[in-house]
């Protein structure tokens, strides 16, 4: 668990991180450093993001796979690295 | 076959009533020959029936015309027209008699040709028939058949069918009950007999018994199983018999169309709508569970995995910007390029009145805060202080007004508002903009009420000269013909005259409604939501906190209670009374002086300004409207006689407003001062603190001190020939002070969208448009505007696409200019640029002031040094001690030359030239 929460302060401590969301396979938030609302939000619309844009991906070609998925917007950045089992979901914002 | 009998049967029904008697008698005759005469009747069947249906043709082969003598006719008994009349055609004779006849008279007798057929004739009976139409030729006929006897006699059928129709038609029917008949055999009963059943024998009877000494025997019974035993049974097995099977090949079915009718109903179920909701909660993990999928080592393994790339990823968003377009970034810089035209204030409109500004100053110029298009402009008389004096009973006569100025009229003012007396400066309220403050020339406080005419400038915002609704509601012949005329309202309440200034008021402002100044100069929180307060200054050498509420009744005089229900009964112009309970009474709240630091006396105040003001400018809504809905009245607009100046202690005390203050004053001097009251420990009175800090700067009247829309803490003030910026903390100076120009600058203010712009109007109707971020020594831009001094600018945020600009001149003039794109868009990262400008021009001064200082100090210790000097002079040297001086100064010269010559590396450290011998 140290392990776990050792790389995720990594990730936060760097410049402009505004948060980050630990979210199972189903879009149930494990682990958030936002509030609860805000998580939940977050969870539920990144999720149906995430499972359209791999299926999307995947029925183009059915090799790949989606690895990495950037949302810029005008406030901020929202980053999603997928997986089996879980998604991380980081929010960022970019400039100063 | 059968016709026959029925031929007769019906004929025996359909008995006519000519044959009557003799058809019954007939008809039993022939029923019973009929019998007999079927079979022969059949071969002369055929012959009969044609000849039956053609009894006009010729004469029939059965048909035999006779001549009969009048011996044969007596005979005989059917002499013609006696015995055979028309009715009585027909004659009955016996065959035996015929033959008789014959025998008796042979070839003589009349039947004679008929011989052969009489002798062959086999009935009993010929019919004799009187043909008076002469049918067959002769006079009689005798019919030769039986069948044609029996036709004729009975009329036949097809006389009979022919006349059924007709007889059917002309004659009634009578129904004549039938008769019962013997039965006839036609064969059926011998099929009947063939197919019943008689016993052919008599039947057997079997009587079979036991033995009587087999009764009663012991039985035993045991299973025996049938089928192994041969014989045990006989079944008889059911087979399929083919003589049975007999397939249906054809039904007989009868079937009958019918029109279904069904009858059914339906029934829509009601649906009624209900309330109904659903709540909704985000599935979430417990707390265990969560430790759980930390520890899990699914959740490490994907952590570590995805962690170098959002590492990658947030780390590139750190280095640099993908999505910054550079291309674009350089064309916002490049805008500032263009002509003329383009950074010139356009003219957009004036106004001036030929009647109410005719020879008079602008001196002040407000826009409305909330109505687009409304300026408000003070006029007053251009005189000095003699002069008024002198003129002062003709300037009784006219009154000095206040114009409001809608932008789609500019000839006509749309409001005129009375004031006693001139008015140097004056304030839209911010929370309710019908409420005006002014400050007269004569020291006091005025206020408006422009409620009522609110209506009829909003409405001026949409017509240019559409009137107001009055008009046109109004009857004909019953118009107000005031209508038309500008209206002008009457102040509603001035202040004190023994209580307030004792000189112009040159500056009168409003508090913002987020806090109040208490009694002490404390500020405490404003629970109403709306601006009540006022603050004032005049060259009296004072600053006065006035209060818009009604004060506690206690505080109050005698004299003034009196005043006031004097007031009561009068109001003969129809003022609103909104501040009845202010006017003559209306005394200051709080009074702050401005002793002067050093020496006696005192500051005279021209401009104030407050850290916490509210900021003008932009088109403002009303700040707290919670708090201030419960003071409307129901027309809109305040109640103000509703508010109480609160007890200090039930209020809470605003900490982060800051109680200091900017005064410019008439010798050109900026004071810094705080109006928070001290309790002098001698008198146990409040008075006011001594201002902090006093800067000469300016070398004529401070006719400015602003801050900066931006900048909270900077300030900008105008005087004599030059201009000071300032900022708040920093007490060594202003941060800018201008070189002094050629005309005396009368007035500055800030730009609203630029922080580093402000404008400078001059004595000769210039305006001066300074840009701190582009040259700092002269204004980047110079207009004229008129040819009178400029008395009054007042920029103005109308939308993002127009800023105007509001110049008024000592003419009367207003002029609205409006700001182009390149001053009022600021440039990007202005406001930084500013703030660290600012911040460069602090260290700066900070830096000149430490360098001065030193500077000083070391004047003093050169100063210092020289005074030793000159004194050590005085004493007199000993030749030793010059000797020794002289000898000690050699040395030192000799080791800075060997110094030098090595440092230029012409002689070798180690060696060492003797000195030569001294």
């Amino acid at each position: 668990m140290a392990e776990v929460e050792e790389t995720l302060k990594r990730i936060q401590s760097q410049k402009g991180v505004q948060g980050i969301i630990v979210v199972n396979a189903e879009g149930i938030p494990i682990k958030t450093t936002l509030d609860n609302s805000t998580t939940v939000q977050y969870a539920a619309l990144i999720h149906q993001l995430v499972l359209k844009a791999r299926s999307t991906v995947r029925d183009m070609d059915p090799q790949n796979d989606l690895t990495f998925l950037r949302l810029r917007s005008k406030k901020n950045e929202i980053m999603v690295a997928p997986d089996k089992e879980y998604f991380l979901i980081v929010i960022q914002n970019p400039t100063d | 076959m059968s016709d026959k009998p029925h031929k007769k049967n019906t004929s025996g029904k359909d008995a006519t009533k000519r044959r009557k008697s003799t058809a019954s008698a007939t008809s039993s005759q022939k029923s019973f020959k009929g019998k007999t005469k079927t079979t022969p009747a059949k071969k002369e069947d055929t012959p009969t029936t044609p000849t039956g249906s053609a009894t006009e043709s010729g004469p029939p082969d059965d048909i035999f015309p006779l001549v009969l003598t009048s011996k044969t006719q007596e005979l005989f008994q059917c002499r013609a027209d006696e015995d055979l009349t028309q009715d009585n055609l027909h004659k009955i004779i016996k065959k035996e008699e015929i033959l008789n006849d014959m025998k008796m008279r042979a070839a003589v007798s009349d039947f004679y040709p008929v011989k052969q057929m009489v002798m062959n004739y086999p009935g009993e009976e010929l019919l004799l028939v009187f043909d008076r139409d002469f049918k067959y030729g002769q006079s009689f006929y005798l019919v030769g058949t039986e069948d044609t006897k029996e036709r004729i006699l009975h009329p036949p059928e097809p006389s009979e069918e022919e006349g059924v129709e007709e007889e059917d038609l002309m004659e009634t029917f009578v129904y004549k009950t039938p008769e019962p008949k013997p039965w006839e055999s036609l064969g059926s009963d011998l099929d009947i007999e063939e197919e019943s059943v008689k016993d052919s024998r008599c039947k057997h009877r079997y009587k079979i018994s036991r033995k009587r000494r087999e009764f009663g025997a012991p039985v035993m019974f045991t299973d025996r199983n049938a089928s192994v035993a041969r014989d045990g049974y006989i079944e008889c097995t059911s087979y399929p018999d083919k003589s049975f099977c007999v397939t249906k090949m054809e039904m007989d079915t009868g079937i009958q169309a019918v029109p279904q009718l069904q009858e059914t109903s339906t029934q829509t179920k009601w649906k009624y709508p209900r309330n109904a909701c659903t709540q909704y909660v985000p599935r979430e993990f417990t707390d265990e569970e969560k430790e759980n999928f930390m520890n899990s080592q699914s959740l490490k393994d994907f952590i570590n995995s995805v962690a170098l790339r959002f590492e990658i990823a947030v780390q590139q968003n750190e280095i640099m910007d993908a999505f910054f377009d550079d291309w674009k970034a350089l064309r916002e810089d490049e805008s500032t390029f263009g002509g003329k035209t383009d950074t010139h204030l356009k003219e957009y409109q004036s106004f001036t009145d030929l009647y109410y500004s005719k020879d008079k100053a602008v001196s002040c110029i407000n826009w409305h805060p909330t109505i687009y298009g409304i300026i408000a402009v003070a006029v007053s008389e251009r005189l000095s202080f003699e002069d008024r004096i002198n003129l002062s009973a003709k300037l009784v006569m006219t009154p000095s007004l206040i114009l409001i100025w809608s932008f789609s009229d500019p000839i006509h003012p749309q409001l005129l508002m009375e004031c006693p007396d001139d008015i140097c400066c004056f304030e839209f309220c911010p929370s309710d903009p019908n409420i005006i403050v002014g400050g007269c020339i004569n020291g006091q406080v005025v206020l408006w009420d422009i409620s009522a005419y609110a209506e009829r400038l909003q409405s001026t915002r949409t017509g240019g000269a559409k009137h107001t609704p009055a008009a046109v509601n109004a009857l004909p012949g019953f118009e107000d013909k005031n209508v038309k005329k500008t209206p002008i309202v009457r102040y509603c309440a001035v202040s004190s005259i023994e209580h307030g200034h004792k000189a112009p008021i040159s500056d009168v402002q409003w508090l913002p409604d987020y806090y109040e100044i208490s009694r002490q100069g404390i500020p405490l929180e404003n629970k109403n939501g709306i601006c009540v307060q006022i603050i004032s200054c005049a060259p009296d050498c004072s600053v006065y906190f006035w209060d818009i509420r009604p004060p506690n009744t206690a505080t109050q005089a005698m004299t003034d209670r009196k005043k006031l229900e004097e007031k009561h009964l009068q109001n003969p112009q129809g003022i609103p009374n909104t501040f009845k309970h202010l006017d003559l009474t209306w005394k200051p709240l709080i009074r702050v002086g401005l002793p002067r630091i050093e020496t006696s006396g005192e500051y005279s105040a021209l401009k104030v300004s407050l850290k916490d003001i509210f900021q003008e400018g932009r088109l403002h809504g009303i700040t707290d409207k919670s708090r201030a809905a419960k003071l409307e009245k129901p027309d809109g607009g305040f109640d103000y006689r509703m508010l109480r100046v609160p007890s200090a202690k039930n209020l809470k005390t605003q900490e982060d407003i800051s109680t200091t203050f900017f005064v410019g004053t008439e010798d050109g001097d900026l004071v810094y001062s705080d109006f928070k009251m001290e309790k002098d420990s001698d008198s146990g009175k409040l008075t006011s603190s001594k201002p902090s800090h006093c800067f000469v700067i300016h070398d004529g009247l401070v006719t400015t001190v602003k801050r900066s829309p931006f900048f909270k803490d900077i300030v900008l003030t105008v005087g004599g020939w030059t201009f000071a910026i300032w900022k708040e903390g920093v007490m060594n100076g202003p941060i800018l002070q201008s070189s002094a120009s050629q005309k005396k600058c009368t007035v500055g203010h800030w730009s609203l969208s630029r922080p580093g712009v402000f404008f400078i109007g001059k004595e000769d109707g210039n305006i001066d448009i300074w840009d701190l971020l582009e040259k700092t020594h002269e204004p980047s831009q110079t207009q004229n505007i008129s040819t009178g001094q400029i008395t009054c600018i007042k920029p103005w945020i109308v939308s993002s696409k127009q800023h105007l600009l509001a110049v008024s001149d000592e003419f009367g003039t207003l002029h609205i200019l409006e700001i182009p794109w390149t001053l009022r868009h600021p440039s990007s990262n202005e406001k930084l640029s500013v703030t660290n400008y600012f911040e460069r021009e602090v260290k700066h001064l900070n830096y000149s002031e430490k360098r001065r200082e030193f500077r000083e100090q070391e004047k003093r210790d050169m100063d210092a040094e020289e005074l030793r000097r000159l004194s050590e002079i005085v004493h007199e040297k000993t030749a030793e001690q010059l000797e020794e001086e002289v000898q000690q100064e050699f040395r030192e010269y000799l080791k800075l030359e060997k110094h030098i010559l090595s440092d230029m590396g012409l002689i070798k450290p180690a060696e060492d030239t003797p000195l030569p011998g001294v």
